[in-house]
């Protein structure tokens, strides 16, 4: 963690840097569409701002003030469903009001919320308020079904974007419109987040994070920090749902429950939660993998678990950390050092990955899980899991690689450890 | 970690820059959103097996106006947002037919989408058939022109159930007991409206509602259905809500019938068998597998070797099968927009060998519906369910006309 | 109204006697390592396949004893080569862990068994009815549920208290430098903790196994009210444990038996609400329907009021 602050307090010296990064986020959000210009490609992508929106949001409380939280869907959902009755208000009273200002609506929701719920749940930290959160998050997921004229009961709410006051030819029927709408949101989210770490009072999280009674010695009230974070954390929530209900027109009681709150905890802690960058890594990726993971194998959820499981064990800091690791060697230049043991830590990993994965889908299609019976594709090969000779092959492969793979790390670990060093000598020169 | 990644990257990355790369004009792509993994796909995947048998039948004989008929499956975990990805990853591969079945909050959010995406983009009409949703709305208050509906909705459920109730008269106290959402809701004030019109001597003795999915113990629902003297329970209830349930029951020596939308459902049959209650429970369906129709039976035994003695669960997907390629044929075209006025009053046999009808009005289709129970097996019954040993019989027949009932829709047709 | 009682007392203290039977072992696990297992109730579905795959080949008895000792070797593997390497980066570290080891063990059951629920039965031995009060029913296998939970209960309160392991046990986590100093192997008292632990869930497992449904789903739908007996009780108290157990049984037990509403209370003050004002829906939804949250809105009721639980001794 105190790496990343160093980081952080060397990067606010450099603001033409940082003002150079925002642009280029903002020309990749404007080209993006062009290379992926399909319609599960802006789908997917639209899919992802709004998680990016979320997972940050969720940080604030994670990464930032260092609270674990079981419930943030609560704020995400029913930002979602005031924005989608706010459209369907609007429409009915042909109110002049442009979609683009909707997220807004969610947005204040998200507060609104976070100022009820964040009143009675952060008053504690730590596992107390982690508790809080899960009992929060069953009460509003139960209550979504119950309470049918609100959140409208197993069929949702639905509403048309298109009906609202045109702005300038936009109707957002395309998708691509939609697409821009989210985009702009998101980066203009990002920023303000990013804004709030660099205040006196993102400082003051963290500390409240590190050492609570060191943050209250020095005259802070960590209560009403925590309270502050909880509060921004469900605005930004709020604003991700309400463009979670324009992108695709429905909210539904899922929505508030249990797998979103989870799904954000997945993403934020394997893009990484000492980083602003890696709740944006890890909502890019999950999202990815949720949409496209499916298709490739049906028992996704096994690899998902096994990769976060992973990253808890050898790599904390998320994908994020590992990344923002190399600062220093990449500074001093001196990254090609590692590629080499890198490059061949890869492969063997590569090849145990394969042969243990085609172990495991040959065990799913013989397994009870699976009613499709033995024969499948593995990397566009057919085969049948009922032979020998792919079990063999995947043994061939994983055991062999495996084995390989651990006598490697040392390798890799004395080439990080010799360039590490000669980067920090060089830095001293 | 990246293996994985980069063998879906190249997949996506195809996917992705494809566009509409709309699929060669001799396949016949239909697309099967449902859940594939996790808890929901238990009945997703069988559910695909049944697509996956009929496409493979109908393409041994030569296909639909020559066209191979491919069936594309979609993962949608069960989860309304996630549902319109697929969707859209189902358009963007060609296919113009969605089917869906498994929940109708994931079927309400398809028909909404397919209506605006057909309005949004003439001349690429997607066509949403349901083999299982049974939400109303779906073709009443929220009705769609591009929406087919195979399943009957859970009103025609009920009437069908409440007809074979009138002519019960050992029947006098009901219990109802059901989950606290939106299809909970409905059977129970649809079972109040019905029974207080065919049946207006029978007393409703509770009226129970309870959250979905979060009752562990069901000893005190049981005993507040003693305490009120019912001699028949209807509950709406499915998956552990339930086996559960009928196993409290069980426990407690509660004498009454259960008449159940779901107890044939996955896992249903077994739950019954432990708490042994046989000829207790009663489910209201289209089809079962003991029917006494030949070809039906066939088909049954035939399924059954194929797929691992997987019960034939949906005899209404090879009624909806059936009729869509019957419309394609008809209109010489796998254009929606060309062959969905061909389903609209079509009238078939149906898999049972009943008569079965879509009417036009709200694209919902009729057919002959059984009140079944389960319980040992008897002489020329043949087919047991998850290998209890017990199998469903019929104990009431009720006509498709007297399942049908008024619907609310004003159908927006295409001009 | 004597019946109403009488039963709903005897349903309410079996019911909460099942949820101590399925949170003791959570509740031991964090007393002696402070990790909350959010694998718990995975261990629990690992007890209850492995109780009906034994029970198939050697019946019921043989499986309640062997199904706990192998699911708490695989539990002591997982302490010994996942958390240990895990606890280095902090309690919050260590609970993600077992979350994301939920999700493996999910699909790993799913592939071993299939995702409909197996056909796991009561031993015919305990399957029948033990008594009648009011015409309704008590089996014999609620008794034996009953007797088991104050078993574990009992067994657990002495060896913890009032034996020499019990104690070096409960020091390791207060003072593990001192223990270790004291010539105890620290981490292998962890591992044997969170060995005996997911064992102790997969007697309940084995126990539940046929009471309930025995389906891959099952750990998901049962893991929030274990969280909430455990936290409720107070983090890591057994008495405690116990306890909210019998508190949540029995307000979920009565709770049923209460058709009252908000609406109705509002009435009994000559308060009316108009039927469609915005929240008028709320005030409609009755204490029976709402029954099973119950438990969780004692759980915010409790940590906003009394951090530390009921029996708690350290705010959580």
């Amino acid at each position: 963690m105190s790496a990343v602050a160093q980081t952080g307090v060397r990067r606010t010296g450099r603001g033409g840097a940082l003002a150079g990064v925002w642009v280029v986020a903002a020309a990749l959000f404007a080209v993006l569409p062009y290379v992926f210009s399909s319609g599960t490609g802006l789908t997917t992508m639209s899919l992802m701002a709004i998680m990016i929106i979320f997972a940050l949001s969720y940080n604030m409380l994670l990464g930032q003030t260092g609270m674990l939280s079981f419930g943030h869907a609560v704020y995400y959902g029913l930002g979602g469903f005031l924005v989608v009755h706010a459209m369907n208000g609007i429409t009915a009273a042909h109110l002049p009001v442009p979609l683009a200002v909707l997220p807004l609506v969610g947005g204040v929701a998200g507060l609104v919320f976070g100022v009820i719920f964040g009143s009675v749940s952060t008053r504690r930290g730590g596992t107390a308020f982690a508790m809080i959160s899960l009992g929060l998050g069953e009460l509003v997921g139960a209550s979504a079904l119950i309470l049918r004229d609100f959140f409208g009961g197993e069929d949702g709410i639905t509403t048309n974007r298109t009906k609202l006051l045109h702005v300038a030819g936009f109707n957002f029927g395309p998708q691509l419109q939609v697409y821009y709408l989210i985009a702009f949101w998101c980066l203009v989210c990002m920023m303000a987040m990013y804004a709030l770490t660099r205040t006196p009072f993102g400082r003051i999280c963290n500390a409240v994070r590190d050492n609570p009674e060191r943050a209250a010695f020095i005259g802070y009230n960590t209560q009403s920090v925590r309270f502050i974070a909880f509060c921004l954390a469900g605005l930004f929530a709020g604003i991700a749902g309400g463009l979670t209900a324009i992108n695709f027109e429905i909210m539904n009681a899922a929505n508030v429950g249990a797998a979103p709150s989870g799904i954000v905890l997945l993403m934020t802690y394997i893009g990484g939660v000492g980083n602003f960058a890696g709740p944006v890594i890890g909502a890019v990726l999950i999202t990815f993998l949720q949409v496209m993971l499916s298709d490739a194998t049906e028992i996704w959820q096994l690899y998902l678990g096994i990769l976060f499981i992973v990253m808890v064990s050898f790599a904390p800091g998320g994908i994020a950390g590992l990344i923002a690791m190399h600062a220093p060697v990449w500074r001093a230049r001196l990254l090609h050092r590692l590629v080499p043991a890198y490059a061949l830590a890869l492969a063997l990993g590569l090849v145990t990955f394969a042969g243990a994965a085609l172990a495991l889908e040959m065990a799913y299609r013989l397994s009870a899980g699976s009613e499709g019976g033995t024969a499948f594709r593995f990397l566009h090969v057919p085969l049948d899991a009922a032979s020998a000779a792919p079990w063999s092959l995947a043994v061939l492969l994983a055991v062999p690689g495996f084995v390989a793979f651990r006598r490697v790390l040392p390798i890799v670990g004395n080439a990080w450890a010799a360039t590490l060093a000669e980067a920090r000598r060089g830095r001293g020169r | 970690m990246s293996p994985a990644i980069s063998r879906v990257v190249a997949f996506a990355w195809i996917g992705l820059m494809a566009g509409t790369a709309l699929g060669r004009a001799d396949t016949l792509k239909i697309a099967y959103v449902d859940p594939l993994s996790g808890g929901g796909a238990s009945v997703g995947q069988v559910g695909l097996e049944h697509f996956q048998y009929i496409a493979d039948q109908v393409n041994a004989k030569g296909g639909v106006l020559g066209m191979k008929v491919e069936i594309l499956g979609y993962d949608d975990k069960t989860n309304p947002q996630e549902a319109l990805v697929q969707v859209q990853k189902a358009i963007d591969a060609g296919a113009r037919i969605i089917a869906q079945g498994n929940g109708s909050s994931v079927g309400a959010a398809i028909e909404d989408f397919v209506a605006k995406y057909d309005d949004r983009n003439p001349g690429k009409e997607v066509v949403y058939i349901n083999y299982a949703a049974v939400d109303p709305s779906l073709t009443n208050a929220k009705c769609s022109y591009w929406h087919f509906r195979w399943d009957a909705n859970s009103d025609i459920k009920m009437e069908a159930l409440t007809n074979y109730v009138k002519t019960r008269p050992s029947i006098k106290k009901i219990y109802l007991i059901n989950q606290d959402y939106s299809f909970g809701q409905s059977v129970r004030t649809e079972a109040r409206k019905m029974l207080a019109q065919k049946r207006p001597d029978i007393q409703i003795v509770g009226d129970e509602l309870h959250p979905l999915l979060k009752v562990t113990d069901f000893s005190p629902y049981i005993a507040k259905i003693k305490a009120s003297g019912a001699d028949t329970v209807i509950t709406g209830n499915w998956g552990q809500d339930i086996a559960l349930l009928l196993k409290a029951a069980a426990d407690a020596g509660l004498q009454a019938d259960w008449y159940t939308y779901y107890a044939g459902g996955a896992g249903g049959p077994t739950a019954i068998r432990q708490a042994n209650l046989a000829d207790r429970v009663f489910a209201v369906g289209e089809g079962f597998a003991n029917i006494d129709y030949a070809p039906a039976r066939a088909m049954e035994t035939e399924f059954r070797t194929k797929l691992n003695g997987q019960t034939l669960w949906y005899p209404r997907v090879f009624n909806m099968m059936d009729m869509i390629f019957r419309a394609i044929e008809e209109a010489k075209s796998a254009d929606p927009l060309k062959f969905a006025p061909k389903l609209e009053g079509m009238k078939i046999t149906t898999f049972d060998g009943g008569e079965g009808f879509m009417r036009a009005a709200d694209h919902q289709f009729f057919q002959d519906m059984f009140v079944v129970a389960l319980g040992p097996l008897g002489a020329g019954q043949p087919f047991d369910e998850e290998h209890t040993g017990w199998g469903w019989k019929e104990v009431g027949k009720v006509p498709a006309d007297q399942t049908v009932l008024p619907t609310t829709c004003k159908m927006q047709r295409p001009s | 109204m004597l019946e109403l009682i009488i039963v709903s007392t005897l349903n309410g203290v079996l019911y909460g006697m099942l949820l101590f039977l399925m949170a003791s072992g959570l509740t031991l696990i964090f007393s002696m390592m402070g990790v909350l297992n959010f694998a718990h109730a995975s261990f629990y579905m690992l007890g209850a396949f492995f109780g009906y795959q034994l029970s198939r080949a050697l019946g019921f008895w043989p499986a309640l004893l062997i199904a706990p000792v192998l699911v708490g070797a695989i539990g002591a593997a997982v302490e010994r080569y996942g958390l240990r390497t895990v606890h280095r980066h902090g309690h919050v570290a260590e609970l993600l862990f077992t979350f994301g080891l939920a999700f493996v063990i999910e699909e790993v059951v799913q592939m071993l068994w299939g995702r409909l629920p197996v056909d796991y039965r009561v031993p015919p031995t305990l399957d029948f009815t033990a008594f009648t009060i009011f015409s309704t029913n008590y089996p014999a296998y609620k008794l034996f549920e009953l007797l088991t939970a104050i078993a574990i209960f009992a067994v657990l309160l002495l060896v913890l208290t009032r034996t020499r392991a019990g104690l070096i046990i409960q020091a390791a986590l207060t003072h593990p430098d001192m223990v270790a100093m004291l010539g105890h192997n620290v981490p292998r008292v962890f591992m044997l903790a969170f060995g005996v632990g997911t064992g102790l869930a997969a007697v309940a497992g084995v126990i539940a196994g046929p009471a309930l449904v025995t389906q891959s789903n099952m750990a998901g739908l049962l893991g929030p009210i274990l969280f909430v007996v455990v936290v409720v009780g107070g983090l890591g108290s057994l008495a405690g444990a116990f306890a909210a157990s019998l508190l949540i049984g029995l307000v979920q037990t009565f709770a049923v038996a209460m058709n009252v509403s908000l609406a109705d209370l509002l009435a009994l003050f000559g308060a009316r609400l108009a039927p469609d004002a915005f929240f008028a829906e709320i005030t409609q939804v009755t204490v029976a329907q709402i029954a099973p949250i119950m438990p969780y809105l004692l759980l915010v009721l409790i940590l906003i009021f009394r951090p530390r639980g009921l029996f708690g001794t350290r705010e959580t």
